[in-house]
């Protein structure tokens, strides 16, 4: 499509690249601001009497001596033991991507495969699935596992988001396989291979793009998730997110609420190496994929 | 595929949603039909550091005897469904008879908290799942003619409002737009008017909480489209070119449909987690002027004394009902599309 | 599985407890849910200290803890040994019988405590308090005094005054802050101002709600006063932020949290203009109400029914090892302790006047919980101006009611 780029008349290419400017500053500046604001005291990034504060540091010269402090980054990471949180994070996140895609790898593969009738309910059942408010999810789980002491514990968060999760992975992953031409695991099928070992060494070396992207939706969905980690995990087993919602507390004493600035943008870093390293997949697997919905 | 093939394939990924997802929502929808055992009361002395005072309190031995007879409670079939707090029939009934024309009768409906969520849930709904898709389809063609050195960067700070968890985002969010923040300032100095409160009128949150929609969902249509865009087949768009059709055209009758199957998987995605919306009005503070469905459940399970389980599962199981009516006319399509593609 | 000793560091190795390990706990578990802030930080870190080969202690401090009680302690065993309740969650887990009477325990373990610190229903014993908490009037003196008004107000009705003046001499536009963000905090504004009335929710020994009439109404007049002079934004303004507000130098009178007063008060995040001319009393009285327009309330010990009695007493023991007069004395500020050795100070003085001046506790019938949800969610549409008194408070019942007969109080 390079020769179409050329051709586009100047007046196009203003009004297009404006258009970009204006969204990289909407969707970037609240982050900037935020990564800004980490390197203050509280009384400057979240002033009440003038928000220039927050970029002067006025405040920030007066209890620290400094313009810049990295007593938020201290203190949720060496005093609040941020670090454990982030270790329970990345035991859930994954577990749960690599539980979640080889249950859906599995179940949309069928799906897409299938061409029964049942196939085409199931997935509307999965759709309905998805409208639960998790809130409802949530609450209805507590009593059961409280019971059978299942609550607190890290395998049973993860064994919930991945069920949650099932869904949207099914759906996904099932577009994705519709687009892998048939002929390609029926012709081993024909060769004499079983249904799994086709899918094992006809499907699987084609399929990663896909299983990338959703992955990542995968990822986001457990590394962002507030509901089910909040109310099912004990205090010594918290991941970052409620880590961080406890910062800030019942009452928010005064120096915790910059820490809970500082987790985040620390929350945020690995996110930024990990879309850079993967933009290539989740555009590639995309197109393979959901194209035809 | 075989039957027997098909289910040990899905066994897995069925199990667990069946476990997690499907008894719970019957369990929901059973609880949602009854209601606690009338609570049998007795007045007792209540002493304290503050002092004594005869209060009503539960006889917990005779209730238990009643809960160990019938754990559910009693059967309250569809009480609970059509009671004040939900589809308040009564009330509707009534403020029809009474209301001198539609618009009274809107308004007495819209102080019913189920309608009054119900015509936010509705709203935002349909005002941010257009405005994603377009907003995301048109950052996708921007981004698109980006030069290759700075699409990754570009690419990573379009999914920064999607990526940042909502929790902290909105509470930044929420201080930005304070009549002390950044923007709050910003848009009192555009506007000239130094009363301008963003969180003050009903009218201005909504249209507070709409924009963040947008902001928030924006980079997940804006992602799917970019990758869509990466397979727009070259020849047809050289063909048409060769046809003297215009850049206009050439968008409309080429790429537009091409794009056509990804705009459903996101409109599906879209439609569904907009029905749902919570996160914001919480992160916002902004239920005195806006709730929505997901809020009112929220609200019977969170946060206060008491916790009401029925009703929080029959605004639940209106909710699913809601998603399904509201997805009818994209599952049709799935639905031909389905018999289409496996044939 | 991952049942271990959770070591508070940092935050409370200044606290300088002198417990000896060990307590005298042979064996057991201690394990707390409670709400997260300063004081139950306090307490519970000299509880932990308990901890020793025998002894465990897990403890889940929690602003949501409220949403996990009921199901944590409904199962058998209990998943917590003890949950520090207030006036309102105790008759919340009591409903379903899931706290048992503490009588032997007071009785083996309690020499300390004062009298007024057990909660006692019926006869039987069923927490013990050691803090107490009010929302009451802060005010800067300085800038009143500036406004021409001398001293604090004591009514309401001279806080509006006040406020008046304070508009009028162009010193401040928004002078009035409560905690006022729709909800429960709102709601809890409602019952603080109704309690001043003198006037109950509940018809005499019934469920029915009864706050459809002229104290309801002047009780919602009187928030639309005073939020008149509030910030337009008074809809979000949780504790959290009128406290910021309070802090930042723009208000000049707010109903706060009493246990706000120690952060209020002290040198942090706040000019030194403002701390000093900052004075905590008692909360107002107004119309023609003797009582201050707030309720009382106690954050205090309970212990699970479902839990053995070797978990159950040494989860007390340790609990009463961390109100001892040593951590209180350590923790003056952070909340006004009921337990010996507590040092009545500034930060006090508010939560004092208004027991002293004669204020109810927070209604402890378990169907408030019901109202209290109610109120906070329909009274704003009145605050907002889009719908008269009497027509809140008509939706406030029948939203009420509707809930109450799903509870079983109201058939």
């Amino acid at each position: 499509m390079s020769d179409i780029v050329h051709r586009r008349s100047p007046v196009l290419n203003i009004v297009i690249w404006g258009l970009v400017m204006v969204w990289i500053v909407a969707a970037g500046f609240p982050f900037l601001w935020t990564l800004w604001g980490s390197f203050k005291v509280q009384g400057d990034f979240f002033s009440k009497s003038d928000w220039t504060n927050a970029i002067s540091g006025v405040r920030t010269q007066i209890e620290t001596g400094a313009a810049f402090t990295g007593k938020g980054y201290y203190g949720a990471w060496v005093t609040k033991e941020f670090w454990l949180a982030a270790l329970n994070t990345v035991v859930i996140v994954v577990t749960v991507v690599i539980i979640s895609l080889t249950l859906g790898t599995l179940g949309g593969y069928a799906l897409a495969r299938s061409g029964k009738k049942y196939a085409f309910y199931l997935l509307m059942l999965a759709l309905v699935f998805r409208a639960m408010p998790h809130i409802t999810l949530v609450s209805g789980y507590l009593l059961p596992f409280f019971e059978w002491n299942l609550w607190g514990h890290l395998p049973t968060t993860i064994v919930v988001l991945v069920a949650i999760n099932q869904p949207f992975t099914l759906w996904m992953l099932h577009s994705f396989f519709l687009n892998i031409p048939k002929d390609l695991d029926e012709s081993a099928m024909v060769d004499g291979c079983t249904r799994f070992q086709a899918f094992r060494h006809v499907i699987v070396p084609v399929m990663w793009p896909g299983v990338v992207t959703t992955g990542l939706f995968s990822f986001l969905l457990a590394y962002n998730d507030f509901t089910v980690t909040a109310t099912l995990l004990s205090q010594a087993n918290q991941t970052m997110i409620p880590k961080i919602a406890s910062f800030l507390g019942t009452t928010q004493t005064e120096g915790n609420v910059m820490f809970a600035v500082a987790a985040v943008v620390s929350a945020t870093a690995p996110l930024f190496v990990l879309i850079l390293f993967f933009q290539r997949q989740i555009v590639s697997g995309l197109t393979a994929g959901a194209v035809k919905g | 595929m075989k039957n027997h093939t098909f289910f040990w394939f899905i066994l897995p990924s069925l199990f667990a949603m069946t476990l997690f997802i499907a008894l719970p929502i019957i369990s929901v929808a059973i609880q949602s039909f009854h209601i606690e055992h009338e609570a049998i009361m007795i007045e007792v002395e209540n002493c304290g550091p503050f002092g004594c005072k005869q209060e009503l309190q539960v006889d917990v031995e005779e209730t238990v005897k009643l809960k160990d007879a019938r754990p559910l409670g009693q059967f309250n079939g569809f009480g609970t469904y059509t009671n004040r707090n939900h589809l308040a029939f009564t009330e509707i009934g009534e403020a029809w008879q009474s209301s001198t024309g539609l618009f009274d009768f809107m308004s007495k409906a819209y102080n019913l908290p189920f309608y009054r969520a119900l015509a936010f849930t509705l709203t935002y709904t349909f005002v941010v799942t257009p405005l994603v898709i377009i907003f995301g389809f048109m950052i996708a063609l921007g981004v698109n003619t980006l030069p290759k050195a700075i699409k990754g960067p570009t690419i990573f700070i379009s999914l920064l409002p999607m990526i940042v968890t909502p929790l902290i985002g909105a509470l930044i969010l929420f201080w930005m737009i304070d009549a002390n923040g950044i923007i709050g300032s910003t848009l009192q100095w555009a506007f000239d008017d130094p009363n301008l409160s963003l969180k003050a009128s009903p009218t201005l949150t909504w249209m507070m909480l709409m924009v963040y929609g947008v902001w928030h969902s924006a980079p997940f249509a804006f992602i799917v489209f970019y990758a869509g865009l990466q397979t727009v087949p070259a020849d047809t768009m050289e063909a048409a070119m060769i046809d003297g059709a215009s850049r206009w055209e050439r968008t409309r009758y080429v790429v537009l449909p091409h794009l056509m199957p990804l705009t459903i998987f996101i409109s599906l995605i879209q439609l569904m987690d907009n029905f749902r919306v919570l996160e914001p009005i919480i992160s916002f503070s902004a239920q005195a002027s806006a709730t929505s469905l997901s809020f009112i459940i929220y609200n019977d399970l969170v946060g206060n004394e008491s916790q009401f389980f029925g009703s929080a599962g029959a605004t639940s199981v209106l909710t699913i009902l809601g998603v399904g009516i509201l997805l009818i006319p994209v599952l049709i399509r799935t639905w031909r599309d389905f018999n289409q593609k496996v044939v | 599985m991952f049942l271990k000793t959770i070591t508070f560091a940092g935050a409370f190795a200044l606290m300088g407890s002198t417990a000896i390990a060990g307590c005298g706990i042979s064996a057991g578990n201690v394990s707390v849910l409670s709400n997260d802030f300063p004081a139950i930080q306090a307490v519970v870190a000299a509880a932990n200290e308990c901890a020793d080969g025998n002894v465990t202690v897990q403890a889940n401090l929690t602003k949501d803890h409220k949403d996990i009680m009921v199901a944590a302690l409904t199962a058998n065993p209990a998943q917590y040994a003890s949950v520090i309740v207030t006036n309102s969650t105790l008759v919340t887990l009591m409903n379903d019988g899931l706290v048992r009477s503490i009588d032997d325990l007071v009785a083996k373990h309690g020499a300390g405590l004062n009298k007024s610190q057990l909660i006692t229903i019926n006869g039987k014993v069923m927490a013990v308090a050691f803090m107490a908490n009010a929302q009451h009037l802060f005010t800067r003196t300085d800038v009143l005094a500036e406004a021409g008004v001398e001293g604090v107000p004591a009514t309401y009705e001279d806080v509006l005054a006040a406020a008046e003046k304070v508009r009028s001499a162009g010193l401040m536009e928004y002078p009035v802050a409560l905690n006022t963000k729709a909800g429960w905090n709102l709601a809890e504004e409602f019952v603080n101002m109704y309690m001043g009335t003198g006037a109950d929710f509940f018809k005499a020994g019934t469920a029915e709600a009864s706050v459809n009439n002229e104290h309801g109404v002047a009780t919602l007049e009187m928030l639309k006063s005073l939020v008149a002079y509030s910030n337009p934004d008074y809809l979000t303004y949780d504790s959290n932020a009128t406290q910021a507000e309070w802090e930042a130098g723009n208000l000049a009178m707010a109903t706060m949290w009493g246990s706000r007063g120690g952060a209020v008060l002290d040198d942090e995040g706040s000019t030194a203009e403002v701390v000093s001319g900052t004075i905590l009393s008692a909360a107002p009285t107004w119309g023609n109400g003797a009582r201050p327009a707030s309720t009382l309330w106690w954050d205090g010990i309970a212990i699970s029914a479902n839990v053995s009695d070797e978990d159950a007493e040494a989860t007390f023991v340790a609990l009463m090892n961390g109100i001892t007069t040593d951590v209180v004395m350590a923790n003056n500020d952070a909340a006004v302790w009921l337990v010996e050795g507590y040092v009545p100070s500034a930060a006090s003085a508010g939560v004092s006047g208004t027991a002293a001046g004669g204020a109810a506790p927070y209604p402890m019938v378990p169907f408030m919980g019901a109202l209290h949800t109610a109120l906070g969610a329909e009274i704003t549409d009145f605050l907002q101006g889009s719908e008269s008194a009497e027509q809140a408070l008509s939706d406030v019942e029948a939203a009420y009611t509707a809930a109450a007969k799903e509870q079983g109080f109201l058939k």
